[in-house]
């Protein structure tokens, strides 16, 4: 199931001139590679801190709701804005002095897939194309246009067409010059059920058949479920928890959330223990650990031991859960525990 | 970067509002040809008619091609730059409105030289539109109406030029009024950059030069010296420079002379200054801009 | 002292012979000089010298017909000629018969003894001068006129000083200077947008607005017959 170890030294790539070593596509795994971002707006910190890896061959879900810091990161992936503080490394280089090498490897859609809707189809294909450095040829165009159900409508201007079929020429454009690492930013925002359905599936094609490494965002875990490898899910601008989707999905490894009647003393009385290692980073006051749900009974104990006053433990059975609680925690003053 | 260029001129010829230009002067240059054609010797009267007592006036002769040429470049004064502020206001701010802003930073271009070669689309448009404009008020107006020497009419004097000097002065006029025409563009280019929908910059840059234009002409003593000299609009004038013969001690003028030469040049230079200031503070806070469209 | 003895003399004689005719006989005598020319064609160059004008030299050609028809030509540009400008021919200043002749006596114009004869002309409704209050002619021995001024009612006074060559004979110079008052040139307001990096400056007003043109005849094609068309 883990993407991660799948062989993705399929080719060696030199692309338009710009030729990235074995080295730096596949042997080193790490896609992207971010550390310590912040970005901070006036007195809002939008990302707080955040630092995550995408590895070679991932789908990785970026996970949050609206607001929660997603596209404020994806654009600092993109520079089109800059980093409070932090670094971005992509292809093992850094973003900020290599933009341009790296930018030739990197397909987008932010947000809307806004075109130019004066212009056709057909011509946002060919010009985005060009200024990514490809040489395209008509039939080139006319092959991704038909991958995404456009080939009909190609010489139609952008303005005539549906939400759906703009997002879909959004996914087109994101492609055209064959990048090695797709951003998607809610990807599948304004589709109808077959549009999400297909857009899933080329995510899905593009990462299994093509081995292209794939960031996409979305606010809907059932859309990052079926298609990530891995996800980070993020909350006002803060890491909440990083991990493969076998291990989130794992019911074997479970969320435990833990409130207390002085949850900072508990905590530091659970970080001398073996439990430690299983403490997850949380935004509130809530103690949230990752280990097997069998392990429960064994950790009341702990608690007991340790003279910790249990208000409540309550284990997550799937991510969907565990999102939701964390989001809706985020959103009241306390979580609702069992 | 010809990639990148051929794109921004496919964009600005693709848009509807580019053909506005084109066709309000042309629209505004037909109908003052019309005007003038019917009633081209009333105008020439009200021009001069503090002389009809003195001299006899060859009204017919004076309202030639050249003439009405240089009668409806005035009467331009303000529309071009509009124009020329519709496309230059929207080359960056309108790709903010609409979105397309974000997915062209994402390509791998700098964003010194994606502003760079918006900007060189955007001269590239000014100067096509001062083609249009040459060929509307001169070309035409010479066909509708032929050749004769040009009689200018200055505040305090009246400059003949003969018919076969004035040809030349109208390309160098063409050409300094492009570089002016470039300011316009240039300074609607960097409202740009700090306006996320055009209306703002287009809005902002014609109140400028109306404003400018109004201090320029008025004859206010405080301004003529402090802050006159530094406005480009006293400067975007030094086309009309070429246009001002010099004469010789006895009033006779010197065909192929300019008065002003040195001040021409010095205009010109300024005006190539404020390009350079406009773009680069363009570039500057573009390169550092967040792009939140 | 000798020398001046003679000079003043021959002076004596000169003015005394010239003094005694009438001053009738002398006008007379140059009507009859211009009477031997029914029309001409002449080419020239004019040069305009007024404050607010900045003209080129134009070539020109100037056309007459008696009685009193003048026409100046610019072919290859434009001109602008002062009104008025139609007595730069002095037989249009003479035309008018109707005339009181006073005899203005003797007077030096440079270094020429000139006879000066004024004429009033008597009201003529019908005639183009009769804006003309008063003419005044500086005649030489030759009979020529090198010197005229023109008074009128509106247009205030007109000079005209010729000097002769080939041409003397039929009463013809080679140069005229025709000077003529001048109006202000005033512009309507806001209509010109001056390029102004010369400092604008308003012309003196102190300055005497008089303006003129200077016309330099190279040929005349005398009595060839012209049409009326040329005139109009």
């Amino acid at each position: 199931m883990n993407k991660v170890s799948q062989p993705v030294f399929k080719k060696k790539v030199s692309v338009r001139n710009i030729s990235f070593t074995f080295d730096e596509l596949y042997l080193m795994p790490a896609i992207i590679e971010v550390k310590n971002l912040t970005k901070q707006f006036k007195d809002v910190t939008a990302v707080n801190n955040l630092s995550f890896t995408v590895n070679a061959g991932d789908v990785y879900g970026f996970l949050g709701q609206n607001g929660a810091g997603k596209s404020t990161t994806i654009r600092m992936l993109l520079t089109l804005l800059q980093p409070t503080t932090g670094s971005i490394h992509i292809f093992n280089k850094n973003l900020q002095t290599n933009r341009k090498k790296i930018l030739t490897q990197v397909g987008a859609i932010i947000e809307k897939p806004d075109l130019y809707k004066y212009l056709t189809a057909f011509q946002n294909l060919f010009f985005f194309a060009k200024i990514s450095g490809v040489k395209v040829l008509e039939n080139k165009i006319m092959e991704q246009l038909e991958m995404v159900g456009l080939s009909e409508r190609a010489h139609s201007k952008v303005k005539t067409f549906s939400q759906g079929m703009k997002q879909r020429l959004g996914i087109a454009v994101a492609l055209i010059h064959d990048p090695e690492l797709i951003i998607l930013d809610e990807p599948t925002n304004g589709l109808d059920p077959q549009g999400i359905a297909d857009v899933r599936n080329l995510i899905i094609s593009l990462s299994k058949n093509f081995g292209k490494t794939v960031l996409v965002s979305s606010h809907l875990l059932t859309e990052i479920e079926l298609i990530a490898n891995r996800i980070l899910i993020i909350d006002k601008g803060n890491k909440i928890v990083e991990g493969t989707s076998d291990e989130l999905l794992d019911p074997a490894k479970t969320i435990v959330a833990l409130n207390t009647l002085d949850n900072q003393s508990a905590k530091n009385k659970i970080v001398a223990t073996q439990w430690g290692q299983y403490l997850q980073q949380s935004k509130n006051d809530t103690i949230i650990l990752k280990f097997s749900k069998d392990r429960i009974p064994e950790f009341v104990n702990q608690l007991v031991q340790l003279n910790i006053e249990v208000l409540s433990v309550t284990p997550r059975h799937s991510l969907e859960d565990y999102f939701l609680s964390l989001t809706t925690a985020n959103q009241h003053v306390e979580p609702v525990t069992v | 970067m010809w990639n990148l260029l051929q794109f921004e001129l496919f964009k600005i010829f693709k848009k509807p509002r580019t053909y506005i230009a084109f066709g309000a002067i042309a629209a505004i240059i037909l109908l003052i040809q019309i005007a003038l054609l019917t009633n081209g010797k009333e105008y020439v009267k009200f021009m001069l008619s503090s002389l009809d007592d003195t001299l006899d006036i060859p009204y017919d002769q004076i309202r030639n091609g050249y003439w009405i040429g240089f009668a409806i470049l005035n009467l331009l004064l303000i529309h071009v730059p509009i124009l020329v502020a519709l496309v230059a206001g929207d080359m960056v701010a309108g790709e903010a409105n609409m979105g397309t802003l974000r997915l062209l930073i994402t390509k791998p271009i700098s964003r010194t030289n994606l502003l760079l070669t918006k900007f060189f689309a955007c001269v590239i448009y000014t100067f096509i539109l001062v083609v249009w404009t040459a060929f509307l008020c001169l070309v035409v107006s010479v066909l509708l109406f032929g050749t004769n020497d040009l009689v200018i009419s200055k505040e305090f004097e009246l400059l003949q030029i003969e018919k076969t000097d004035v040809l030349w002065r109208y390309i160098a006029a063409f050409g300094f009024g492009t570089v002016g025409l470039i300011v316009v563009a240039s300074l609607s280019f960097l409202l740009s950059v700090l306006s996320d929908n055009s209306i703002g910059p287009i809005v902002a840059t014609v109140a400028i030069i109306i404003v400018f234009t109004i201090m320029s002409e008025m004859q206010i003593p405080i301004y003529d010296k402090t802050v006159k000299p530094y406005l480009f609009t006293t400067h975007m004038l030094g086309w009309k420079g070429f246009f001002y013969i010099d004469s010789d001690v006895d009033g006779q003028t010197i065909k192929g002379s300019i008065q002003h030469f040195s001040s021409i040049m010095k205009s010109f230079a300024i005006l190539i200054g404020y390009i350079f200031l406009f773009v680069s503070s363009a570039i500057i806070i573009f390169k550092k801009k967040d792009i939140l469209s | 002292m000798k020398k001046i003895f003679v000079f003043l003399l021959l002076t004596r004689c000169f003015t005394s012979s010239s003094y005694a005719q009438n001053v009738n006989t002398i006008l007379q005598k140059v009507k009859d000089k211009l009477n031997l020319v029914n029309d001409y064609e002449a080419s020239g160059e004019m040069k305009t010298k007024v404050v607010f004008l900045k003209v080129p030299v134009a070539s020109v050609k100037i056309y007459y017909k008696k009685p009193d028809k003048l026409k100046i030509k610019n072919e290859k540009g434009i001109s602008f000629i002062p009104k008025g400008a139609v007595s730069i021919n002095i037989n249009n200043v003479l035309t008018n018969n109707a005339f009181t002749i006073l005899d203005g006596g003797i007077a030096k114009l440079g270094n020429t003894n000139v006879r000066v004869i004024k004429l009033l002309p008597e009201d003529d409704p019908d005639s183009y001068r009769d804006d003309v209050v008063l003419s005044t002619l500086y005649i030489d021995d030759n009979f020529l006129i090198l010197k005229a001024k023109t008074t009128t009612k509106d247009n205030g006074t007109y000079e005209l000083e010729m000097s002769y060559g080939k041409y003397a004979g039929y009463g013809l110079p080679d140069k005229v200077i025709f000077t003529f008052n001048t109006k202000d040139y005033k512009i309507p307001k806001g209509v010109t947008f001056d390029y102004s990096e010369d400092q604008k400056k308003a012309p003196d007003k102190t300055k005497a607005r008089k303006g003129t043109i200077q016309i330099t005849y190279k040929t005349y094609l005398i009595n060839k017959g012209l049409s009326d068309a040329v005139f109009k």
